[in-house]
Parts: C-alpha cells; structure tokens; sequence
C-alpha cells in the first residue's frame, strides 16, 4: 500500500486507536491490581447521559461541551457509587451496577425523547464510535507530515487523544512510587504518609479523563476492553509492576493496530468487500491476545493456588 | 390514557408488552437476590454483553438456512450459547489464572460485546436489509412483538421461576456462606455454576423486551431494594420479585401510554425509583431510620450529661442540652434543677457509682462489657443484685472533721 493511500487514510485512525489504547491500558494496571477493573465499565455507560445532557444544553454537536457533560457524568457517577454504598452499607459492586444502568437508561430515555434525528447522535454511535471516519484528508503522502498547512487539518481527536495520552503518562510517571506502593499495601502506605484516598481518587479521575478523550475518539467498547484485557494480559506475562506495564503497552499497541488492520483488510482477504467496525475488532484481538496470555503466559497461576488438576 | 395503559386498555401489543414484562420482572428479581447475596452482581453484566455474537451467529445461521432470521426461537438460543461460553471463559479465568473476578467480568464483557459488534457490521453488509431487529436486542424493542414471543417470554420466565425454586436452598446456603456449604458436601461450584445459568435464562428472555445492556439492572436493582426492608433471605427474594414485578408492569405501561417512551429505560428508572425510596424510608437499614437513631442517641448522651452536671453542681454551657432538660421539665432556664431534675440527676449520679464497683468486680464481668456511658443499670442487672452493689456503696455517713 503505497504513502499516498495509507496517510491520508490510515494513519490517523491507526494512532487514534494506539494512542487511545495505551492511556486506557496505563491507569487500568492499577486499576486490575486493586480490583477496581470495572470502573472502566461504568464510566463507558454513564458517558452517554452526560453527552446527551450536554446536546440539550448547547444544542450542537460540539466538542468541547461534549467532553465536559461527559467528565460531569463521570463524576457525578463515582460521587453517587460512593453515597449509595455508604449510606446504604451495600457492596461495591452492587452499587455500581444500581448507579450505571439508572444513568444509562436515563441518558437512553432523554436521547429518545429529544429530536436529534438531524444530527450523528445516537446510542450505536456512542458504543462502538467511528475510528474508521476519522481521515486526514489533507493528506497526499508521507510529504504531508512536514507540511504544516496539510497538519493543520488533522482531526483534532488525535491531538485530543495525544495530549490526554502524556498528561497520564505524567500522572503515572510522577505518582510512580505512591501509587506502586498503594495499590500493592495500603495499610503500609498509609503508615508512611502517603494519602491513599486522595491518590485511589486521583487514579479515578484520571481513568475518567482517559475513558472520555478516548470515547470521544473511539466509543466505549475500545475503553472497557482496554482497561483491563492489556494489563490483565500483561499480569500473566510477569510478577514486576515495571514488566507489567510495558507488556500491557506492547499489548495494548499491539491490539490496536492489529485488529485494525483485520477491520479494514481483513474482509478483503477473505473476499468480501466491506470493512468490518474497527472498534469491535481491536477489542476482540485484545481478547485474543489475552487468552493466549491465560493459556500459555509464565505467571498466569496465582501464586499459592493449587495447580491444575 | 395513563390510567387505560395501567388496567391493559391500550390494546394487543400494549398488553402483551405489559405481561411480558410483570413476569420478566419477577423472575429477574427473584433470580437477582440470589446472585447479589453471593456478591456477584456484576457478574450478570458479563453474561449479558456476552449473548450479542451468540444473537448474530444465529441470524447468519438462519439467513444461511434460508429463512429470514427472525425466528426468537433461533436468536434467543444462539444467545444463550454464547452467553454460556462467556460464562465459562470467565470462570475459567478466575478458577485457573490470578484474574480476579472484576477483571474477568470486564474482559469477557468487552471482549465479547466487541466481537459481537464486529459480527453485526457484517450483517450489515451482508445485504440482507433486517438486520433492524438485530439492533432492538441492544435496548429491547416492544414494537411489533408478537404473540408467539411473548408466549416465549412467558414460558421462560415461569420455567426459569420454577427452576429457582427447585434449588433455592441450596443456593442461598451458598450464597450466605459457601465454606460451609462446602463443608456440609454440597458442590459449590456447580452450585454456582446453576444460579449463573438461571441468570443466562433471564437475560436471554429478557433480551427483548430491555436489551442487553439494561437487562443487568432488572437483576441487580430489585434485589439490592429488597434487602432494605428485611434480613429474611426468603421475604428478600419474594419481596424482590414483586419489586421487579412491579416495575416491569409500570414501565411497559407508561411507555406505552405516549411516544417516545423506550420500555426498557423506563422500566430500569422505575426500579431505580423504588430503590431511592426504600434507601430512605426502609425501617432499619433506610437512610431516615438511621438519622432519626442517631438523634435519639444524641439526645440520650445530653440529657444523661446534663443529669450528671446537675448532680455535681457543675454549670451546664450547652444550649442544647440546657433545651433538652428544661423540655423535659428538669431545669428551669437559667440551669438550675427542679425537683424532678435534682431526683433523676441523683439516680444518674448514683448509677454512675454502681456501674463503676459492677466494672471493678470480675464477677460482674459479663455485665460490664455493656456499659457505654448510657444504658440503664436496671437492664443489666437484677434488683437483688442492684441492692448488693448499693449495700456495698453504703448510705450518707457523718463526716468527722
């Protein structure tokens, strides 16, 4: 495939879905070590009441607002998980699942009810998103990335997605040693000082902020999956954090490019004609990925389980 | 025209709607407790995302076959094969690798889900042009359903009903306390294996009528509702029923009452509702139940203070204890005892002093671990052993300078 093709065509969606794997893979480490996996989950499905609430104030398809309702949603999410499990000594997982699909049904119920058949807003849309259509289409060759007028008119989801992809790597960079020393003992990183609430909320939010720059990008079904088939992959693969993270990076890379190329090409080899949806795809390769992983990775036993049979 | 969808006058499909519904309803619900008191609730997430390839398997089979792939029959069989194959991978992982729950429930969500939307953008392009119904599996669709589904509908929620109450005991040993159940012999794992499989019958059954992605709510919220208002398993489950009963019946029927109303949603929000309420008013574990007992204690710890200050001719500075005790008519304004005051204030003082030799005496020892400052030392103790600590304190004697 030559540049003139590719570059205006692929390339973007391709780092669209790389960038917006990795910062879902980062946080969602720790999110698998500490048991909090399904946060990821959560955020994805109460996204959609936040994008809608957003529509109806502003009344456009516009970004930034958008982002916003959603991070709203987000914490609004997180703040009502925490009051009802309080309040109503209910177990965790219990409440989030009372908090998300109430949300969900709510933003389900305001999309029904609000006309937004003249604009690209629906419940398919906000699951599995749209990489395929993200385009440069400024683009004529490998020339055009050293040609600042044809820069210019990249979708703006890629720097979106680029930026949101640094500031985590920032906030896992700087918060390295708490955060490895929190997620693997509180009670001892409480004792040195480290302010475990505030960092586990800070991990929140941050997973938050990855979630929506990549469902902007991406729709939701990339961001569960990502979360945690990466990391959980890569927990199979080692027993040192560092280790872990770098193979839920190479994972998560790995996934996105894959099953985008399978997307787009995959049907042609095949002998179809069409493409298949790229966001569906790369989560199943990251599936894939992770149950070769669980069959055959070094550490996938748990370390004082009793072996097979 | 809500009150004609409320008493089923809206008509055939609006009927059928609202008894498919009522019994999904309760079936989840009664099916859901099962699965919060184990502490897996989340694990119906998984099982229900995972039907979705099962669903377009199973139209490409029909299509293939020639028919038009509408068939329930077919559709909802595929999505309980794929759901069963979900649910294995999952416990497969959490039996056989180091994921933990959570994470296995995410990934076989996501992964699954994922491939199932890969699998419908090829319906999509296969040209067949009815692949609509397919999409209603993601949030239900009541329009146009048919006699014969809700005839499926029906048959399976009583079946799954009925199977529930087969295994109910044993179920809720292992949901309360699994070692033990293990212990008595029981076999845990198929055990659970059975309650996840009765979960895979209500989504798959539900499928049509909330979708998917909603179905997980009918299975978590009634139960969570249910477990407010009693500590009894068998009123949570029957109560949780009803719950998820009732707001099958109101939502289909509000949706049903004007446009523009999905079902499923609607449903979902009405149990929410039911769960709001109960969060607040339920008697023991509500929320106004919990503060209107801490009010209580706060007054308690007051008065007896301020009975305390009154004994020891302290002042009392707080207001509101000085409120408490005038309200009882235990002191005038500015502090000073009434008669009545200077009694009570006198038994407190003199209890103090009796909890104090109960506390000192190894005898009393099981009586003492109760004391916390507030409770009636005649609870605790009875009068023949109330009149030998006192004996022991001994009366007013004259003080020799």
């Amino acid at each position: 495939m030559s540049g003139e093709e590719f570059v205006p065509l692929s390339l973007t969606p391709l780092l669209i879905g790389t960038f917006a794997a990795i910062a879902c893979a980062l946080p969602g480490n720790f999110l698998v070590l500490r048991k909090q996996a399904l946060i990821g989950d959560a955020i994805s499905h109460v996204v959609l009441p936040g994008i809608v609430v957003a529509f109806l104030v502003t009344g456009a398809i516009s970004t930034w607002p958008m982002m916003l309702g959603a991070a709203g949603a987000a914490v609004v999410a997180v703040v009502l998980i925490e009051t009802i499990r309080r309040l109503g000594q209910i177990e965790p997982g219990a409440a989030m699942g009372v908090v998300f699909t109430t949300m969900f049904a709510g933003g389900v119920l305001l999309l029904e009810q609000t006309d937004t058949s003249s604009v690209h807003l629906d419940v398919e849309h906000a699951l599995y998103g749209s990489l395929e259509s993200l385009i440069w289409l400024d683009a004529t060759g490998w020339s055009s990335l050293l040609d600042p007028v044809a820069l210019a008119g990249l979708p703006p989801e890629l720097a979106r997605i680029a930026l949101t992809l640094v500031g985590v790597s920032l906030f896992v960079w700087l918060f390295w040693r708490p955060l490895k020393i929190s997620t693997f003992d509180e009670g001892f990183a409480r004792t040195i000082g480290i302010r475990t609430g505030a960092l586990g909320m800070a991990l929140v939010i941050s997973a938050a902020i990855a979630a929506v720059a990549a469902f902007d990008a991406v729709g939701s079904i990339i961001v569960i999956a990502m979360f945690i088939c990466p990391p959980a992959a890569a927990r199979m693969m080692t027993d040192r954090l560092e280790t872990q993270i770098a193979w839920s990076v190479v994972f998560a890379i790995l996934s996105a490019v894959s099953g985008y190329i399978l997307a787009g090409y995959g049907p042609l080899w095949l002998g179809g004609s069409d493409s298949v949806s790229a966001a569906g795809m790369i989560a199943t390769m990251s599936g894939l990925i992770l149950a070769f992983a669980a069959v055959f990775g070094p550490c996938r036993m748990r370390a004082a389980a009793p072996g097979p049979g | 025209m809500l009150w004609d969808a409320l008493t089923l006058q809206l008509g055939y499909n609006a009927t059928l709607v609202a008894i498919g519904a009522t019994l999904l309803g309760f079936s989840a619900g009664v099916t859901g407790t099962f699965l919060f008191l184990r502490k897996r609730a989340l694990v119906s997430d998984a099982i229900s995302h995972a039907t979705l390839p099962g669903v377009c398997i199973a139209f490409m089979v029909l299509v293939a076959l020639g028919g038009t792939g509408r068939n329930l029959i077919g559709l909802l069989s595929g999505s309980a094969i794929s759901a069963a194959v979900g649910l294995l991978c999952m416990n497969w992982l959490i039996r056989r690798t180091r994921l933990a729950e959570d994470a296995a429930i995410g990934a076989v969500l996501s992964v699954f889900f994922g491939f199932g939307i890969v699998l419908l953008t090829i319906i999509q392009t296969m040209g067949v042009g009815r692949q609509a119904g397919l999409e209603g599996f993601l949030l239900g669709s009541t329009a146009g359903m048919l006699w014969s589904d809700a005839l499926i509908i029906a048959i399976g929620g009583a079946a799954t009903l009925l199977l529930v109450m087969i295994i109910r005991r044993p179920m809720m040993m292992v949901a309360f306390d699994s070692e033990y159940a293990a212990a008595l012999g029981l076999p845990v794992h198929r055990i659970d294996l059975a309650m996840m499989g009765l979960v895979m019958a209500v989504t798959v059954v539900g499928l049509k009528i909330v979708g998917l992605i909603l179905i997980v709510a009918l299975l978590i919220i009634p139960a969570v509702t249910a477990r407010f208002w009693s500590d009894r398993s068998d009123h949570v489950v029957l109560l949780s029923g009803v719950i998820g009963g009732l707001s099958g019946y109101l939502g289909a029927a509000v949706s049903a009452s004007a446009p523009n109303l999905p079902t499923g949603p609607i449903i979902v929000l009405f149990s929410f509702g039911f769960f709001v309420l109960s969060l607040f008013l339920a008697p023991v574990r509500g929320v106004l139940a919990a503060i209107v007992r801490h009010l209580r204690f706060q007054r308690r710890v007051h008065i007896r203070q301020g009975l305390l200050a009154l004994a020891q001719g302290q002042n009392i500075y707080e207001p509101y204890t000085l409120r408490l005790l005038r309200q009882a008519g235990l002191a005038r304004p500015d502090g000073v005892a009434t008669d009545a005051g200077r009694a009570q204030a006198a038994k407190a003082l003199r209890d103090e002093k009796r909890w104090e030799i109960v506390r000192a005496d190894n005898a009393h020892e099981a009586a003492a671990a109760l004391y916390d400052g507030l409770r009636d030392i005649e609870t605790v103790l009875t009068r023949d052993q109330i009149d030998d600590i006192d004996r022991r304190i001994g009366g007013p004697r004259e003080v020799r300078p």
